[in-house]
């Protein structure tokens, strides 16, 4: 029971990752059915947008400081941090500590505008291309952010720590009045967690309880009839792109902890989001989340020392393998509906 | 000409010409002079242009005729590369039966593979062939690694036991060989300042290159060919006719798997090591856009769009800032500076930006590739009309 409890919880927090990134997809394809290669590259830039936030909080002048001395004998040059300058020691400091929630602020609105200018400068021509040319060029979009964060960040993974309020972890087996000591759990992986429940939920509240949702739902079913109704759909459309923007933006705001964000994270994702896109069904919100939740959990267990002793690498490939056999079986996917790219 | 038609023979004759005098052509500077680095006819980079050619015509005769975008095809190439070193480890130094067994293996896993991908077309073809070759990857890092040897990549040993040939010469790994004809023999001829080297290993290779071409040709213009290009045109309306599309696309696949197959077995014979990271998925991106770049669906296409990118490669990540500032010396300092920064990002290790960039603007300007722009220049050039019936076969883009 333990054991189970225990790869559930390690499964959760990958898997709000893949459900989160696959839902951005999902809406993508939904609405403009496009096929974004780039969404991984925008998870990249959302973590990226962390570890800049964080510099930017660091930012810092140096003092001599007199009373003490370094190694050489000479006076201590201690550097300051200039938040600590202007809010004072302990507030500056606190800022400095939740560094990576507070990037959040500096996310949304770069993920907003980076999602406006691919879609009005770039997706918007390839409506009518064939998805073959679909995926080319939003491979090659990937590639080039990618190639720029490296230019601007270097190769090597940042450490980015999340505040030290939920730096440590707790017993959540004590929690739930088992035997102590067993299942032991990091603070901010259970954050992440409800983090992404509230966006998912977020999501989908916006989409069935606001008239905008209300027509972006129709414009998916029927673009067409919603178009000859008077609705500027394109509009609404991309704004959903950039709202799926901010969505993976934000999962790797937040992911920036659990994984020190480097420049090819958003490669490494995407491919399996992408598969996590195809066994939830292509176009179905809810299957795309409890698919990423499903894939994330089934991959933890694989990782078991008695699973992986029986059936030694099948934590590597289990993903893969799950997708290959539900194409296979239900080619539409969990939760696919009918029609929706069918071929 | 070999069952060629007149077009296809010259078009044969001029590869023919272009690879076989290849280290001439490709070495038009004299050896010391400022522009020498533009030189590309050195074997490695010679070898490379003509085992990325095998790799690309491969691809294109299932990408660029029956329309199906496989995203896993380095996992062909990589397979058959870990199947040609163990031949080297096992058996001998001869380089034929190491290329042989690559093409089988790849064959073999590709019939695999296409058999279960093969069921789905569109996204659902390409995410399931990225699955696969995803999962030979990891399986190539973690589970395998008696046979791959993981991360270090597989090697050659003196204590392997090669039954046929011998173990060791003098205490060295012998060089992959011919029939006794070392692949790394050079013969070298000098005519002033220029320096040609003709490699016995680039002509190896240049010579499977010209029979994979000519096979390539063949299957464009057969009967064969002309399914699989219905298949892409519209798969639909021949299934509708109750013809069953799928043994004509497991036959492309197969094909093309085999070509990859054998570039996977000639980059051994050159270079006898295998790793995984041949079967990454940017490593299949980048046989894509070999394709896409020369125009996709052509025959030349693939072979230049391979030799274009490798060259780039290999001439811009070689530039660095020093060479900038040779270049840009004649400006006034300022603009200098000003200039190499600019440029910095795209050179030396910044490449995959380059080809990043470079990826999407022909999908976006050129979906035809080099072929199509070459065709669009002429065009401008001689003002034909533009419904010339008599290269539509040969123009059609890739969709």
């Amino acid at each position: 029971m333990d054991a189970l409890l225990l790869q559930v919880l390690n499964g959760i927090d990958k898997g709000s990752a893949y459900a989160l990134i696959a839902l951005g997809l999902t809406l993508i394809f939904g609405t403009l059915g496009v096929v974004n290669f780039a969404h991984g590259a925008l998870f990249m830039i959302g973590a990226f947008c962390a570890v800049t936030m964080q510099r930017i909080l660091t930012l810092s002048y140096e003092v001599v400081d007199p009373t003490r001395t370094d190694f050489l004998g000479q006076p201590l040059k201690v550097a300051v941090p200039y938040v600590e300058k202007f809010l004072g020691e302990s507030a500056g400091a606190a800022i400095i500590d939740w560094a990576v929630p507070i990037s959040i602020l500096l996310a949304v609105p770069f993920m907003i505008f980076i999602g406006f200018a691919m879609e009005r400068g770039l997706i918007k021509h390839f409506y009518k291309r064939p998805h073959a040319d679909q995926i080319l060029v939003t491979f090659g979009l990937a590639i080039v952010l990618q190639e720029v964060v490296k230019y601007f960040y270097g190769a090597n993974p940042i450490p980015t720590p999340a505040p030290d309020a939920f730096a440590g972890s707790f017993d959540f087996g004590a929690m739930l009045g088992m035997e102590a000591g067993n299942i032991i759990y990091p603070y901010w992986r259970m954050v992440y967690f409800f983090f992404a429940l509230a966006i998912i939920g977020a999501v989908f509240g916006f989409l069935q309880f606001t008239t905008f949702g209300m027509v972006v739902r129709a414009g998916m079913a029927d673009r067409e009839t919603v178009g000859l109704l008077g609705i500027d759909i394109d509009r609404r459309f991309t704004i959903m792109f950039a709202i799926a923007a901010v969505v993976a933006g934000v999962a790797g705001v937040m992911y920036a902890p659990i994984n020190s964000p480097n420049y090819h994270m958003g490669m490494d994702f995407l491919v399996l989001s992408f598969v996590v896109v195809v066994v939830g069904g292509m176009g179905s919100l809810p299957g795309a989340v409890a698919a990423g939740f499903l894939l994330g959990i089934l991959e933890s267990f694989a990782s078991m020392a008695a699973v992986v002793e029986f059936l030694p690498g099948i934590n590597q490939i289990i993903i893969y393998l799950v997708a290959i056999i539900i194409l296979l079986t239900r080619p539409r996917g969990l939760m696919g509906r009918k029609g929706v790219m069918e071929d | 000409m070999f069952g060629l038609n007149k077009k296809d023979s010259v078009l044969f004759v001029l590869v023919l010409f272009l690879t076989m005098c290849a280290p001439f052509l490709l070495n038009p500077f004299p050896q010391g002079s400022e522009l020498a680095q533009f030189n590309a006819g050195y074997p490695d980079l010679m070898q490379r242009f003509v085992i990325f050619g095998i790799f690309a015509i491969g691809f294109n005769i299932l990408f660029g005729l029956t329309g199906y975008l496989s995203f896993g095809h380095a996992a062909f190439l990589g397979v058959g590369s870990y199947a040609g070193v163990w031949m080297m480890k096992l058996l001998t130094m001869n380089v034929i039966p190491a290329i042989m067994i690559s093409v089988i293996v790849a064959g073999l896993f590709s019939v695999l593979v296409g058999y279960v991908s093969l069921r789905r077309s569109g996204i659902y073809f390409s995410i399931l062939t990225l699955a696969f070759a995803q999962m030979s990857f990891s399986l190539a890092y973690s589970v395998l690694t008696p046979i791959t040897n993981g991360e270090t990549g597989l090697q050659l040993n003196l204590d392997d036991p090669r039954i046929l040939g011998v173990s060791e010469v003098n205490g060295s790994i012998p060089p992959p060989n011919l029939f006794g004809l070392s692949l790394r023999d050079s013969a070298e001829m000098t005519f002033g300042n220029w320096v040609f080297t003709f490699n016995t290993g680039y002509y190896m290779c240049a010579v499977l290159m010209l029979i994979a071409f000519y096979i390539s040709i063949r299957i464009f213009r057969s009967p064969f060919g002309m399914m699989l290009r219905a298949v892409k045109s519209n798969q639909q309306r021949l299934n509708y006719t109750g013809l069953n599309t799928k043994p004509y696309t497991l036959a492309a696949f197969v094909i093309s798997g085999m070509y990859a197959g054998l570039a996977g077995g000639l980059m051994v014979a050159m270079d006898p090591l295998a790793g995984a990271e041949r079967m990454q998925w940017t490593a299949s991106g980048e046989v894509v856009l070999m394709t896409i770049l020369g125009g996709a669906g052509t025959l030349i296409g693939p072979v230049l769009g391979a030799s274009f990118i490798k060259y780039c490669e290999n001439i811009f990540s070689k530039i660095n800032d020093n060479i900038l500032h040779q270049w840009f010396a004649f400006m006034p300092d300022g603009i200098e500076d000003v200039i190499v920064f600019l440029v910095h990002p795209f050179v030396g290790k910044g490449w995959h930006l380059t080809l990043g960039l470079m990826f999407m603007l022909v999908v976006i300007f050129l979906p035809g590739g080099l072929v199509e722009g070459g065709q669009r220049i002429g065009r401008l050039f001689r003002r034909r009309k533009p419904d010339a019936a008599s290269d539509a076969s040969q123009t059609k883009p890739a969709e």
